[in-house]
């Protein structure tokens, strides 16, 4: 068992309260502990804003808030597994619901990164076990025994000597004036009785009923609905608006518009501007409003080169230059090129790379590129207001909450807690709904109508507005020597307009001699975090060129990569190497054994990739089998290590899942520009995998640890990508070089 | 305006509406029931699946005035208490991830098991290629299909 402090200095995590009706509230502060416990640190006020909570009822039925927000990645289900854990609770006794918003300042509410169980791990369980311990407490009073001989099993307290029993319910009330515990203890791992285990979605049931859940579902009486139409093409503002039709149509309340922030306003990290003026239609029904805004006629201008001051995700200042012009693919993949064969930014240098590639025996170089990409969430953007003079009540689908109360409070020029945001479940997020526009637009659109409203994007609404994955690209270089040995590696990576650069993982550490360099070229094209950012390109090219690499050393590519993990672990070059070697082997090792590498097997085509990122490590073989002239994924060996694995069924869907989205986006997906305007803003145009060119079968196996939990949200996307390209060369005899595949003639099934 | 007298999950709804009004809108914004899910609006995400007569129907591109007395059923009157064959074995599987596309593909699965209570691996995708799933479900959808194939053929 560790021990844990529920406190820092005299102030306490945690607070008791008595239920009305009887039973006990435990309320905490749930990122407790992912905070250093350092006293130095002065810490803010809201730091003790508990914003978390698990309540017993008299009835012994337990509530858990699961306060982080719930996009597909089930938290709402691993999270409460935690504080059900230490808790000793019957799974069945125990009901989930969304924690709403109310914490403002070093809370980690937020869905991102892949982050939520491993922040959770500590603080979820210190609050449960905090529960149990002042339960106990109550019963040994009750019982005048000592609290050690107390024990717990399924809801239920037992003193064994003296025969002695109570129900959580019967006790709760009592525990409710127990003094909260100073420091608690965590069960040992090989204890648990619910983490580990598979528990299905807590919302299972009212998804396949088709109940409201989602923010497209939210009514409130006497809500109107909202559209907005933003300009067709980046680069462009708004001019004139004709609105005399469309506001004679039926249902039509208004038509004005909104500037999203105010010139004074200093932008968030998460806050989008590219375009700052939008055209509002409000009316009674979507359609109505739809048809509405097709009547109106909108005129647009250029506008010229600016800047954009904005605060980054870590509190620093950003100057951003935003050019002006209509911008092309054509002429993106020019400015890649032209990049690419310029010198970048040198972010990390390792032994003396120029000199022994000029001296090497053999030099294997390739460049990759990678399309802008649509999140393509199948909920689209929307978000309901209900703002007032004096309060702005926000329910609907959003990944930062947190950071939006602060905008949102800002524009409105409310105090933040006159702010109110609820989550509503999230028809996907994969880094789109960090970034929140839609709830400020919906809040400034309440305000000027003076009534509730949800605003509702349409697919084309939400696939041209932007903040998209970057277009990316990488030059590798690889020397080998006469004995075939890798001794140098250089990678030089950017995109327009952030760089997918990770310069100190692997092979970094691997290699004497390495050289890594950066660049980005700027785009008013408005950018954002994608699953799995940046690895989500970096990682398919890096596995592409390694596999061709071994080609050329005419090594096997598994064996080939073992070798480098073995020099990396065991006399690593460098100091900075943000992966651990030993954990990268070991699922490249167990990939190996589950898929049968090696194995010979007729028409099956097989690749494989490995790579690390947002804390966890995967490695995927692919076999592809090739019918009637066409490549179809047989299937997909997964090797996992995210430490303890929390829920299985879950974590399975999730590997799954990122799987099938990383083949689809790397073969079907991607965004082009002609003068500024996208090119696909629906999916007639927008290819996503689908059933047909789906995976037959994914098998996933986790490396057994004991190592604490890191998140699975995103690192099973990155990988696959490289494995899909490795299989399709030995399909097709073709290496390919730019996503999406499907462009350079091939689809899948 | 006209009205339009629905049979929908059952029961005799009258609405008031423009006719050419897409039956998804008629459902979500004036009948409340919202299961049925907005996704492209083109019949291209299946997102908003429905049974007309018990044939699956993308109701994003339906006119309203074009449903007449046909029987309308969509996720909410699958089954009165949420035990269909496929809800069952959809929640057996733990199919849903952020489950925003699922009843779209629960009602596809439904139509396809009704029309052919036994389909091969082939016929499923083909039934199914009009649902995307973004969080990539598919696997677990095709299982869950044959395990609501066998329970309903046992
Ligand atoms: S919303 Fe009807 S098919 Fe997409
Ligand atoms: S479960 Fe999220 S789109 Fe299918």
């Amino acid at each position: 068992m560790t021990a844990i402090k529920t406190s820092i200095g005299r102030r306490s995590f945690l607070k008791t309260s008595a239920l009305a009706g009887g039973g006990m509230m435990l309320s905490f502060s749930w990122l407790a502990g992912c905070k250093p416990p350092d006293e130095t640190v002065a810490l803010p006020k809201e730091w003790f804003e508990l914003n978390g909570y698990l309540k017993i009822g008299d009835n012994g039925l337990v509530t858990i808030m699961s306060p982080n927000p719930e996009i597909g990645q089930n938290v709402k289900t691993s999270m409460p597994m935690l504080v059900a854990e230490e808790l000793d609770v019957d799974w069945k006794n125990v009901i989930v619901e969304q924690a709403p918003l109310n914490t403002t300042i070093f809370t980690r509410q937020l869905a991102g990164g892949s982050q939520s169980i491993s922040q959770g791990w500590k603080s979820l369980r210190m609050a449960g076990a905090t529960a149990k311990r002042m339960l106990r407490e109550a019963a040994a009073k009750a019982w005048q025994v000592s609290v050690d001989e107390v024990t717990t099993e399924a809801s239920m307290l037992y003193h064994k000597a003296s025969g002695k029993s109570a129900s959580y319910g019967e006790m709760a009330s009592a525990a409710a004036k127990i003094e909260v515990p100073k420091e608690v203890e965590l069960k040992n791992n090989s204890d648990f009785k619910i983490i580990g285990t598979s528990r299905n979605n807590v919302d299972g049931q009212k998804i396949v009923t088709g109940q409201p859940l989602f923010g497209l579902d939210y009514r409130k009486e006497g809500m109107l609905i909202a559209m907005i139409a933003h300009p067709p093409a980046f680069g462009m503002k708004l001019k004139s608006v004709d609105d005399s039709q469309a506001r004679s149509m039926p249902g039509i309340k208004d038509v004005f518009t909104i500037k999203t922030y105010p010139e004074e306003y200093a932008l968030q990290w998460c806050d989008v501007d590219s375009f700052p003026e939008l055209v509002v239609v409000v009316g009674n029904t979507t359609w109505q409003v739809m048809n509405a805004r097709k009547a109106l006629k909108l005129e647009w201008e250029q506008f010229s080169d600016h800047e954009l001051t904005s605060s980054t995700f870590w509190g620093s200042t950003v100057k951003i230059k935003v050019p002006g012009g209509l911008e092309n693919s054509a002429q993106h993949a020019k400015v890649m090129a032209e990049f690419s064969a310029k010198g970048g930014n040198v972010v990390r240098k390792d032994g003396n790379p120029e000199a022994v590639f000029k001296k090497a025996a053999k030099v294997v170089e390739r460049s990759y590129s990678a399309p802008f990409l649509a999140h393509n969430t199948m909920e689209p953007m929307n978000f309901f207001a209900n703002v007032t003079d004096e309060m702005a009540e926000l329910v609907g689908p959003i990944q930062t909450p947190e950071f939006m109360e602060k905008s949102v409070a800002a524009i409105l020029n409310l105090p933040l807690e006159k702010i109110d945001i609820q989550m509503t479940r999230q028809g996907g997020g994969f880094g789109r709904r960090l970034y929140g526009h839609f709830l400020v637009e919906a809040a400034l659109i309440s305000k000027k109508i003076k009534a509730p409203v949800k605003l509702v994007y349409t697919r084309e609404d939400d696939m041209s507005f932007g903040v998209y994955r970057p277009a990316y690209h990488a030059l590798y270089r690889a020397a080998l020597d006469e004995n075939n040995n890798l001794i140098a590696f250089h990678v030089k990576a950017g995109g327009i307009p952030e760089s997918p650069l990770f310069a100190n993982r692997f092979p970094a550490g691997a290699v004497d001699n390495y050289l890594a360099e950066s660049w980005t070229a700027s785009s008013n094209i408005s950018v954002g975090a994608f699953r799995a950012p940046a690895s989500n390109f970096i990682a398919g090219a890096e596995q592409s060129f390694l596999d061709e690499v071994a080609e050329a050393a005419g090594k096997d590519p598994i064996q080939f990569r073992l070798d480098l993990l073995d020099r990396a672990l065991n006399k690593p070059v460098g100091e900075k190497n943000d992966y651990e070697a030993k954990r990268l082997a070991g699922v490249l090792e167990l990939v190996r054994s589950k898929s049968n590498w090696g194995l010979e097997t007729p028409n099956i085509h097989r690749g494989v990739s490995a790579y690390f990122c947002h804390d966890s490590y995967v490695a995927h073989v692919i076999d592809l089998k090739v019918e009637s002239g066409k490549p179809r994924v047989e299937k997909v060996h997964c090797a996992v290590d995210c430490g303890i694995v929390v829920n299985p069924i879950a974590a399975t869907n999730l590997v799954e899942g990122g799987s099938v989205d990383g083949i689809g986006h790397a073969m079907y997906s991607g965004l082009t520009f002609t003068n500024g305007t996208p090119d696909q803003t629906n999916f007639n145009k927008y290819r996503l995998i689908r059933h047909k060119e789906a995976p037959k079968a994914i098998d996933v196996h986790f490396v057994e640890s004991d190592v604490d939990p890191t998140g699975l949200g995103e690192p099973p996307f990155p990988p696959v990508i490289g494995a899909l390209a490795n299989a399709l060369y030995k399909a097709t005899g073709k290496r390919h070089y730019q996503q999406p595949y499907l462009g350079e003639g091939i689809t899948l099934g | 305006m006209a009205t339009f007298n629905l049979n929908v999950n059952g029961k005799k709804q009258a609405v008031d509406v423009d006719p050419e009004t897409p039956v998804l809108w008629v459902l979500r914004d004036h009948l409340d029931l919202v299961g049925t899910k907005f996704g492209c609006g083109m019949a291209q995400c299946g997102a908003c699946t429905i049974h007309i007569d018990g044939t699956a129907t993308r109701s994003c591109i339906l006119p309203v005035s074009s449903v007449g007395d046909q029987k309308i059923t969509t996720i909410e009157g699958l089954s009165e208490k949420g035990d269909h064959p496929v809800q069952k074995a959809w929640l057996e599987h733990d199919v849903p991830q952020c489950g925003y596309c699922q009843a779209g593909q629960i009602m596809s699965a439904a139509a396809l098991l009704k029309e052919n209570p036994t389909p091969t691996d082939e016929q499923i995708e083909t039934a199914m290629n009009g649902n995307i799933c973004r969080c990539g479900t598919y696997v677990r959808i095709k299982a869950a299909v044959k395990t609501a194939s066998k329970n309903l053929n046992a």
